[in-house]
């Protein structure tokens, strides 16, 4: 079956790529083999590239992956500057180490640097970073905006809250660079720490003008109209809720402690059932409803499937070959590819095929432009830079 | 269906009401306009009328607002969301959600419609305001126009009687606000919605309005009543009503096309005068910038392509062109912010890009559309001390700009705090203070008052005369024509045209000053042109 083209109404829902991911970052904790990790890595970089959108949110997969790098280095520098507790006997050099009191004791500065322990760090390094690569990807594939309109009714105005926070993180940056290159027309330079410092006030100032405007925005368009609820009711979801809370506390209390191992999984069940009910109740109270909301469907069942399938294949791996997923790092051996393991990570290859193509500008459909009588319509992403025209207020 | 009864309203710490003695009703149905000078508390009113004054932004209201019978003293601004739809000054500030869809969508999920209504309204308003192409699109890679025009959809989905706009077409191109006030129109004519406007861009509006409210200044009460009597007693007034007072028609023409008809005895006795007085062009200045085969690149796509252009001194040249032609990029880049791509940029004797910042200081100076972004400090004498500072230049002469710039700007206030006319001004003397002999400026007049633009047309003209090259970006066609020497219209990132201003100016049907078209094919573009021209002629 052919993809269709992305569209409002043939949208994958977002929760399904989140399964995918969180599927992917499963079966990426499940193993500390390099090769699987960057075939992994290559996967879902593969997905990203076939199916993201033009959407701002589509460009923080970049970001993700220099975030897993930037990990990986502070990995290795940590392993190479304060040691390893692997042993080793391949020096690679030896470090004068800095004698420290004997409180800071376990604590080493420099010292000898084993190509055993850089190697170990270097595994653990890269499957941090193949999580943050994954995460980066369902960020990068599903709108988190659309993600928080999927939460319950009672959850609505917190969700708002981090979706504002979102898009106020890309303002933020514009106003900094526009601010800084304002810099320059006062003869001051524009580049540097300095120069960065000196726009904070400013730039904070108009962040925090605009969501005053925002909030005024939102409250002259209805936000947070609320039904009338009995008071009765209110009170039971209050209950319900704090109530549950407390349940959920205990309970895990109770599993984790030694003393109540009969009674912790039924109270935090019996949380966990009350706060959930609490949560139902409270969005009684909001009178929102949602606009085509994203069904969930066969091309979402499969993505999501494919992901949980990725992350069922690797643990059950692990119980077939160990050895091969945990290459050792003492004694050093080459890490070799396991067949069955790599073949089972790209079944999380399903959603290059199985999501709608994205639609992407610069293709004829979705450059139309309305002003028929213009002669031609300028590029609007000439004009999306850290300069982007915004009318003030 | 709006009724102010004794409103008179008062902000936190103030001496004096921000309005008072407002009693006046608009009738259902209405486009009905309000004018009146920047401070006069245009914004004030029509934040009254959707509950934001002053639930939101605190203050004392007294007397009594019903919108569609609802007193806005019981009802918050979200319990009035069903009745009246309200649109900011800045079309982005009032987008919450993503993608234009969801936009249009939001507030009715806010008042809880159902599903299968939701999407009706949506594909009526998407077609209504001509959106439909846009549909998925991305907010932040729309036009001004098109942002404009989701703005205007997002709040009309929850189908309200009263439509409450603050200055929409300030921003947009003539184009674009073409396409807006058309929608507008449509409401109006089509499904009864009684719309309150504020707009300082009189020519482009009065013409569609049933009612005018004049608010004559700060603390004032209001005046309203028919278009054409309302504008022969206002303080502001756009040119097609001054060449009627000039003339001394009457009734006085609102539109380009009630002035054409009574124009042509004005037409006669204008050709017997003789052409209008030519301004100087100054053609033999120096070049105090010159720009070949310029192309400047952002993400690959190229915004300005193969630009050439020279500017001499004492010149006065418009750079005219719709929303994202690449204006601002071409006077961003006459001060080094962009690299060029290929071609040469010389101002002064280098490119700009390759100079120090404290050099360049003295021989090109920008003020930016937004003008708060050049001040960074919190009174305007610290701007100023800052500035003599920046530009190696003795105490005080900064401030002796702003004073002569604009006399009566408090020492102590804060930049923030002063009105949009002040704060240009305040940008312009920093600017000045080193003297560049090429001055830049992008989109002066937005926000501007008629008494703030005609001071700063003054102060333009008396730098120009002192040698100064100016070179305007801007969709004002009355600034242009009021100003240039020269006209550049940019389209696409190329010039597409370049000429003395009456030439460019006179055969374009977008780009015309009023008096132009009233007039054409005459070459007078302003009423003060036409005025020196009739004190010289026999009646």
């Amino acid at each position: 079956m052919s993809a269709p083209r992305a569209a409002r109404g043939t949208a994958l829902h977002a929760g399904a790529w989140w399964v995918w991911a969180l599927g992917l970052a499963t079966a990426a904790s499940r193993t500390a083999n390099p090769l699987l990790l960057a075939l992994l890595a290559a996967v879902a970089g593969y997905v990203v590239a076939a199916r993201r959108t033009d959407a701002p949110w589509a460009r923080s997969y970049g970001a993700f992956v220099k975030l897993g790098l930037v990990v990986l280095g502070i990995r290795l520098v940590f392993a190479f500057v304060l040691g390893s507790p692997i042993p080793g006997t391949h020096t690679l050099v030896t470090l004068p180490e800095l004698p420290l009191p004997h409180w800071a004791q376990g604590v080493r500065i420099g010292g000898r640097v084993t190509a055993e322990g850089m190697v170990f760090a270097l595994y653990d390094g890269l499957k941090l970073a193949t999580l943050l690569i994954c995460v980066g990807a369902a960020n990068a594939l599903a709108s988190p905006a659309r993600l928080l309109k999927s939460l319950p009714g009672a959850l609505y105005e917190a969700g708002v809250a981090v979706v504002v926070a979102m898009t106020f993180a890309p303002n933020l940056v514009a106003d900094v660079q526009r601010l800084r290159a304002a810099r320059r027309l006062r003869g001051r330079p524009d580049r540097g720490m300095k120069a960065l410092l000196q726009v904070g006030l400013p730039v904070l100032e108009g962040a925090l003008e605009r969501s005053v405007a925002l909030a005024a925005a939102m409250d002259a368009r209805g936000y947070g109209r609320t039904a009338q609820v009995p008071p009765a009711v209110r009170r039971l979801t209050s209950l319900l809720t704090l109530g549950g809370l407390l349940g959920v506390c205990a309970g895990t209390y109770g599993l984790l402690g030694d003393a109540g191992g009969g009674y912790g999984l039924p109270v935090l069940l019996a949380g966990l059932a009350a706060a959930l009910a609490g949560l139902w109740l409270g969005g009684r109270r909001s009178v929102r409803t949602r606009y085509r909301p994203e069904p969930w469907g066969v091309r979402a069942w499969l993505v999501s499937g494919s992901g949980v399938a990725v992350a069922a294949l690797m643990i059950a791996a692990n119980g077939y070959a160990p050895a091969a997923l945990h290459p050792p790092a003492v004694p050093l051996t080459a890490p070799v590819l396991p067949l069955w393991p790599a073949l089972s990570l790209l079944v999380g290859l399903v959603p290059a095929v199985a999501a709608p193509v994205p639609v992407r500008a610069g293709r004829p459909v979705s450059a139309g432009r309305s002003r028929a009588a213009a002669p031609a319509a300028p590029s609007r992403s000439a004009d999306s830079g850290p300069f982007t025209k915004e009318p003030a207020q | 269906m709006i009724r102010f009864e004794q409103v008179s309203v008062t902000y936190g710490d103030a001496a004096a009401p921000a309005v008072q003695g407002v009693d006046l009703t608009v009738p259902e149905g209405e486009l009905c306009l309000l004018v009146g000078p920047s401070g006069a508390g245009k914004s004030t009113l029509l934040n009254a009328v959707c509950g934001l004054v002053p639930h939101f932004t605190g203050g004392t209201l007294r007397g009594r607002v019903t919108v569609g019978g609802r007193d806005t003293r019981t009802h918050p601004p979200r319990e009035l969301a069903d009745v009246v739809g309200t649109v900011g000054q800045d079309p982005l500030a009032h987008c919450v959600t993503d993608t234009v869809e969801d936009e249009l969508a939001y507030g009715m999920e806010s008042l809880g419609l159902a599903p299968d209504v939701m999407r009706r309204r949506v594909e009526e308003t998407l077609d209504l305001l001509g959106l439909a192409d846009l549909r998925e699109r991305a907010l932040r890679t729309l036009s001004g126009g098109q942002l404009q025009r989701v703005a205007i959809g997002s709040v009309l989905t929850a189908h309200p009687k009263v439509l409450v706009l603050d200055e929409p077409t300030s921003a947009l191109d003539p184009g674009a606000a073409e396409e807006v006030l058309a929608v507008l129109q449509r409401l109006v004519h089509d499904l009864g919605t009684t719309v309150l406007m504020a707009e300082h861009r009189l020519e482009r509006v009065v013409q569609y309005a049933d009612q005018v409210i004049v608010l004559p200044g700060p603390g004032a009460a209001p005046v309203m009543g028919e278009p054409a009597a309302m504008m022969a007693a206002s303080p502001v007034r756009p040119p097609v009503v001054e060449l009627g007072r000039l003339a001394g028609w009457s009734p006085l023409p609102l539109s380009v096309r009630d002035a054409r008809r009574k124009a042509a005895p004005l037409r006669e006795r204008l050709s017997a005068a003789g052409a209008p007085a030519d301004r100087a062009p100054a053609a033999d200045g120096e070049p105090v910038a010159s720009v070949a085969g310029l192309v400047v690149r952002r993400d690959r796509t190229p915004v300005l392509h193969g630009i050439g252009l020279t500017v001499r001194a004492g010149e006065t040249v418009a750079l005219m062109g719709r929303n994202g032609a690449g204006k601002s990029t071409l006077l961003r880049t006459l001060v080094g912010m962009h690299r060029p791509s290929s071609g040469t940029v010389r101002v002064g004797d280098g490119a700009p890009h390759q100079a120090r910042p404290r050099d360049l200081l003295r021989r090109v100076g920008l003020v930016p559309q937004d003008p708060r972004d050049l001040l960074s400090a919190d009174t305007v004498a610290a701007e100023c001390a800052a500035a003599d500072r920046d530009a190696d230049a003795p105490a005080g002469r900064c401030r002796e700009l702003v004073a002569r710039l604009l006399p009566g700007v408090p020492d102590a206030a804060h930049p923030r705090d002063l009105s949009e006319g002040q704060r240009l001004a305040l940008a312009l003397a920093v600017v000045l203070t080193a003297r560049p002999p090429l001055l830049l400026l992008d989109e002066p007049t937005r926000g501007l008052d008629y008494a703030a633009k005609a001071r700063l047309v003054e102060v333009l003209r008396a730098l120009a005369a002192e040698g100064h090259a100016l070179v305007l970006a801007t969709h004002d066609v009355e600034l242009a024509a009021e100003l240039a020497h020269r006209v550049v219209i940019l389209a696409e990132g190329e010039v597409v045209a370049d000429g003395p201003a009456a030439e460019v100016v006179v055969s374009s049907p977008a780009f015309a000053p009023q008096v132009a078209k009233v007039l054409a094919p005459l070459p007078w573009l302003t009423v003060s042109q036409v005025a020196r021209s009739l004190e010289g002629a026999p009646a």
